[in-house]
């Protein structure tokens, strides 16, 4: 082993040693990305079209009117239960943070989105599964307060596995929270769109995220309630070829609009033009 | 069946039995025999009952005999007419619901009811809801909105239920609105944690303005056996997990979860239902009676406030 690694090193090609920097391979297809080119198709494959999770920020560029994003998320996490597994709650968010470099599961802020003022979250789940918890559910309240207030759109990509089992009745009563802090934007008459990614599930799905006006979901994107490993362990069947998916949701009439990602901007604007009440007419801008 | 930690308890109550019938039958004295092991017994219970682990207390709140929603609305309401349907697809069996008095009181009920025996278990789907249900959960608060009856629900789930139809179906969906359906009553709302609050579709119907919990329940974002499978990768480690998430009433009550416990009989609600019902009527009655004089919109910003405040975090 450690002579193997030693010749490697010496190996002269620089060529070989920048293969991992530059290259990278599609999980679906297996096809080899020039990663330059892979980022700037946002993260989709250019030969199958999968849509790879994408990392947070770059989330905010390709939704955010350059240079209008203004980051508002600040809340870090707690440890109120004291909770431990095989590991404490509170080493596991030290780790998470030290990773992603974000105190939670969510990165937010104002911005103009095609000219239409906007609070915009983006969950984020490189940070424990992107799980809702005290923070994440404090922030989209906050989010909604301040759209409300400033008589900004809501738009809320979900990337999430559910509410956060180690802050436990905590996480689930931030369900409640976000839900009801949406009645604002309805007195105030201003757009709430959700945008769902792979994948979205649990107590996300089954709050904020399932009540906005117009819904969007990724192409292949997992959506749904349970988790497919929960439902086969319940039925003890093998689940349907495409359960749960964007197109399941869509054909099923759960969302408004699957859609790629390299036009999701472009109908996200125009869902919002259409909706924003402050926006005059003005098709095909 | 007895539960495992109730064994010893059990044992000493069947040689007392015994003896007593030693006594009848051969008339020898074993009075002072039986009154020691009457007062050990009573110290065994309080040693055992006063100390019990979340992990009893969640075998408790699925202990066979517990009152369901049926049973207390049966005991504790008068005229209670049961109606069904949430006239898109079905009627849900796991949510039962209608209208009844309490102490003459006019109210609209809902919640979850499990079977009683294996039977009714099966046709009852364990009190886990499809959508349909939440469905006709939210109809009924409709109801309760147009005429301006308080809304009481009766929490007693495992989860709503995870499979292929109920996903199809939306249950995601449903559980969201049945949230924001119940968030926006404009009347009083009471919800009570019979036995098992089981995460989303517990909540769905527990967005009240007061929500009460029998001392022996449990309400939590996951059962303890899944979070063991996900955490310790072993359903058997429940225990520990029961232990980890805080779901007991007594912690709920500290974290601001549940606005107060209602007591039950010793050893659990199951050992003497009628007066747990009782238990339960009375605080019902109480918790009316401090919402009456509220307004529409006062009730609802008291709500609001309610779930806007839950949370732990540094700012």
């Amino acid at each position: 082993m450690a002579l193997e690694r030693l010749f490697r090193r010496k190996r002269p090609s620089g060529e070989n040693r920048d293969i991992p920097e530059l290259w990278t391979k599609c999980e679906a297809c297996g096809a080899q990305l020039y990663k330059k080119e892979f980022k700037e198709n946002l993260y989709v494959c250019p030969k199958c079209g999968h849509h790879h999770r994408m990392p947070v920020w770059e989330r905010v560029e390709s939704l955010a009117d350059p240079g209008t994003f203004q980051e508002t998320t600040r809340l870090a996490p707690l440890d109120p239960l004291g909770f431990v597994d095989t590991k404490p709650y509170a080493e596991r968010l030290q780790a998470y943070q030290k990773e992603t470099g974000r105190k939670d599961a969510i990165l937010g802020g104002t911005c103009q989105i095609g000219g239409v003022p906007a609070v915009l979250l983006v969950m984020d789940y490189a940070f424990a599964g992107g799980s809702m918890g005290s923070v994440v559910g404090e922030e989209i309240a906050r989010g909604v307060e301040k759209a409300a207030e400033e008589g900004r759109a809501l738009v809320i990509v979900a990337a999430s596995g559910g509410a956060r089992m180690q802050e436990a009745a905590l996480s689930l009563m931030q369900m409640a929270k976000t839900v009801m802090s949406l009645d604002l934007l309805w007195q105030k008459r201003l757009p709430y769109v959700s945008i769902l990614t792979d994948p979205t599930t649990g107590g996300v799905t089954a709050s904020f995220a399932a009540l906005a006006d117009v819904i969007f979901a990724e192409p292949g994107a997992l959506i749904g309630f349970a988790g497919p490993r929960v439902i086969r362990q319940t039925i003890r069947q093998e689940l349907p070829e495409g359960f749960q998916r964007a197109e399941f949701l869509l054909k099923h009439g759960m969302v408004d609009r699957v859609t790629d990602r390299r036009r999701l901007k472009g109908e996200v604007v125009r869902a919002l033009r259409h909706l924003h009440p402050g926006v005059p007419y003005a098709p095909g801008v | 069946m007895p539960l495992e930690f109730e064994k010893p308890i059990l044992e000493l109550e069947k040689r007392i039995q015994e003896l007593k019938e030693t006594a009848r039958t051969t008339g020898v004295d074993l009075e002072a025999e039986i009154r020691l092991l009457e007062e050990r017994l009573a110290r065994l219970k309080r040693e055992i009952y006063g100390n019990l682990t979340p992990w009893q207390r969640v075998q408790l709140a699925r202990a066979p005999g517990r009152p369901t929603t049926l049973d207390v609305l049966e005991k504790a309401f008068q005229d209670f007419l049961e109606l069904h349907g949430d006239r898109a697809f079905a009627d849900d069996p796991a949510i039962v619901g209608g209208l009844a008095y309490l102490e003459g009181q006019k109210v609209v009920v809902v919640g979850h009811q499990k079977g009683r025996d294996t039977k009714e278990n099966l046709q009852r789907n364990f009190g886990m809801p499809h959508p349909e249900g939440y469905r006709k959960a939210m109809r009924l608060m409709d109801l309760a909105d147009r005429f301006g009856y308080p809304f009481l629900s009766f929490i007693d789930t495992p989860g709503a239920y995870p499979g292929v139809s109920a996903e199809e179906r939306g249950q995601a969906w449903v559980i969201a609105q049945s949230i924001q359906r119940m968030g926006r009553l404009r009347v009083p709302a009471v919800a009570v944690i019979l036995g098992e609050g089981g995460s989303g579709g517990a909540l769905a119907i527990g967005v009240a303005n007061r929500v009460l919990i029998l001392e022996n329940a449990w309400y939590s974002v996951i059962s303890p056996e899944s979070c063991a499978a996900i955490l310790w990768r072993d359903a058997k480690e429940a225990p520990k997990a029961a232990e980890a998430l805080k779901l007991t009433a007594q912690d709920l009550l500290r974290f601001k979860v549940v606005d107060a416990i209602i007591p039950e009989p010793e050893g659990g609600a199951h050992k003497d239902p009628e007066r747990a019902i009782q238990n339960i009527k009375e605080a019902l009655l109480k918790t009316l009676e401090e919402l009456k004089g509220l307004s529409p919109e006062a009730l609802y910003q008291d709500r609001y406030r309610r779930f806007r405040a839950l949370g732990v975090y540094q700012d």
